[in-house]
């Protein structure tokens, strides 16, 4: 098959839609555009089954008990907020501290910071240098205040996945709610609320290959009944814990997007860990002192993450952006001009930060693509070194931290 | 973000990539920036030594595109002018010929920092060799 340009291989910041919910998203546009908070007529009700249907089907991927225990939000930023806030404020009177992780995406982060300037206080445990949490580090940081574990499904950069079974059993013995952002993992490598002890969770649409806009926070009712304070009042949808007009046709696709996803999981993860394991290989052996970040084994099958000494990210992404899509924790591609956290928190120096390149795969990625860029990547790079005095001075020997460099 | 047509063009095709031996009579090199900053710039000069002109001029940078833009001209501007010419080679001067947005102001200012070194360094050993010699 030919290739076809740009190729787009930066699947952890969104994905496309896929076709099929598309197909299934167009009749809410239109003959089925009723309100599903409208009780009296059919339009409300031919919605509001729309609606209904997703939940059950959003429920099946995450294995939730009862599909009344999703909230839809606007994306994922909204469902972290409410899940963090919600439960800051619902439950003030018994303590005042949340425990996170350093790795966490900037939604919680920033949740974070907000709450420490109105008084509560958050522990952000650190990560080992394959990007995952140690139980005893969270352990160690609960108190008798703490009133919520916050830890991410799989980083958003590196894709390491957290032992979550395992901290969702530690909150459930000290009898503390465990919210997780798992907006890189739902609809893409298993997740199960029950097994798993996981009381809030966090997804959202565009990511597994739904429409932008539309998010869930699923909030367990059960064993323990999870309360949280809204962030939006009004007309009291969402079972009071999100209100504004559903938009259901989003909703819609959303659902239908997680059923795919259902279906095809266990096949596309694996093909996708075939092709993102070609592209390490073929990248990792053709450059010397380029380095895998992340966990090697417990990471998303569609993630990879590698820093190439001596050369910068964006600089590398320049090489390429005309044919394909990626991207980089190098500072001039972040808005905060500041290099990745997540690879700094891994213990990475500042210049590997710098120099590291996310690839990730998705559904429609072909193998022709990842030759493709396997091959181009290899010679951007290349191409970058010749004319990288940190490259020249490293093969002459000299040691860089020996140099006193000058920042400007 | 898009790169104005002269970046790009630097970045495809960078002019003068490369070293000179560092201790060759007339050459003078800076090294500027820092690893944990994300941009290094190495720029060297090559003064006749007769008539005080640069007769070439070499960069090597680790950065980002506008980094390596911003060094690539530098060595075109430098190569031909004397000495002091070169030493007035401004910063904003390379903003507006690149047409670089103010994110990347910085990179500008970090050739003018490497310009700045090469030179100083070829006087101080320019000096330092004339006094040898006498």
């Amino acid at each position: 098959m030919a290739l076809k340009f740009p190729i787009f291989m930066d699947a952890q910041s969104t994905t496309p839609a896929d076709p099929r919910v598309v197909e299934a998203m167009i009749p809410y546009f239109t003959e089925k555009f009723g309100h599903a908070a409208s009780r009296n007529h059919s339009f409300g009700w031919e919605a509001e089954a729309g609606v209904d249907r997703a939940r059950e089907q959003l429920a099946r991927i995450i294995g939730a008990r009862d599909p009344k225990e999703l909230v839809f939000t606007s994306g994922g930023t909204e469902s972290i907020n409410l899940a963090i806030k919600g439960i800051a404020e619902m439950y003030r009177e018994k303590g005042n501290h949340i425990v996170t992780t350093v790795i966490e995406q900037r939604a919680s982060l920033d949740v974070g910071k907000r709450l420490e300037r109105q008084g509560y206080e958050v522990t952000y445990v650190p990560v080992r240098p394959d990007g995952l949490v140690e139980l005893e580090a969270i352990q160690k940081a609960i108190t008798d205040k703490t009133i919520l574990i916050s830890v991410m499904f799989a980083n958003n950069e590196v894709g390491t996945i957290q032992d979550i079974a395992a901290i969702g059993r530690l909150a459930k013995d000290k009898g503390i709610i465990f919210h997780t952002d798992a907006t890189q993992a739902v609809g893409k490598i298993p997740v199960n609320v029950e097994t798993m002890g996981i009381d809030l969770l966090s997804c959202t649409a565009h990511l597994l290959y739904g429409p932008k806009g539309v998010g869930a926070l699923y909030v367990r009712r059960k064993g323990p009944r999870v309360r949280i304070a809204p962030l939006i009042d009004g007309g009291g949808h969402e079972r009071g814990m999100r209100s504004g007009t559903l938009p259901v046709p989003l909703i819609v696709g959303f659902g239908r997007a997680a059923e795919i996803c259902g279906e095809v999981m266990a096949e596309e993860g694996a093909r996708l860990a075939k092709l993102r394991d070609r592209l390490q290989d073929m990248i990792l052996s053709n450059v010397d002192e380029a380095f895998l970040n992340g966990h090697p084994e417990r990471r998303l099958p569609h993630n990879l993450n590698i820093s190439f000494a001596y050369v910068e990210g964006e600089s590398v992404l320049m090489g390429l952006n005309k044919e394909t899509a990626l991207s980089s924790g190098s500072a001039c591609t972040s808005s905060t001009l500041e290099p990745s956290y997540v690879i700094g928190a891994l213990g990475a120096s500042a210049e590997l930060a710098h120099s590291s390149i996310r690839f990730s795969l998705h559904r429609f990625t072909t193998e022709e693509e990842v030759e493709h860029v396997g091959a181009r990547t290899i010679e951007v790079v290349k191409r970058l070194r010749d004319m990288s005095p940190l490259y020249e001075l490293a093969k002459e020997g000299v040691d860089l931290k020996s140099i006193r460099w000058k920042a400007e | 973000m898009a790169y104005s047509e002269k970046v790009v063009d630097h970045y495809n095709n960078p002019r003068n990539v490369g070293s000179f031996t560092k201790d060759t009579p007339g050459v003078g090199t800076g090294l500027v920036g820092a690893p944990e900053c994300g941009d290094v710039m190495k720029l060297q000069i090559k003064v006749n030594l007769d008539t005080g002109v640069i007769e070439d001029a070499k960069f090597k940078t680790f950065g980002c595109g506008s980094a390596i833009a911003s060094s690539s001209l530098a060595t075109e501007w430098l190569k031909g002018k004397t000495v002091d010419e070169a030493s007035k080679i401004k910063n904003t001067d390379i903003v507006n010929e690149l047409k670089l947005p103010p994110v990347k102001i910085h990179c500008s200012v970090l050739a003018e920092d490497a310009i700045k070194a090469a030179l100083a360094d070829y006087r101080e050993k320019h000096v330092a060799d004339a006094e040898a010699s006498r």
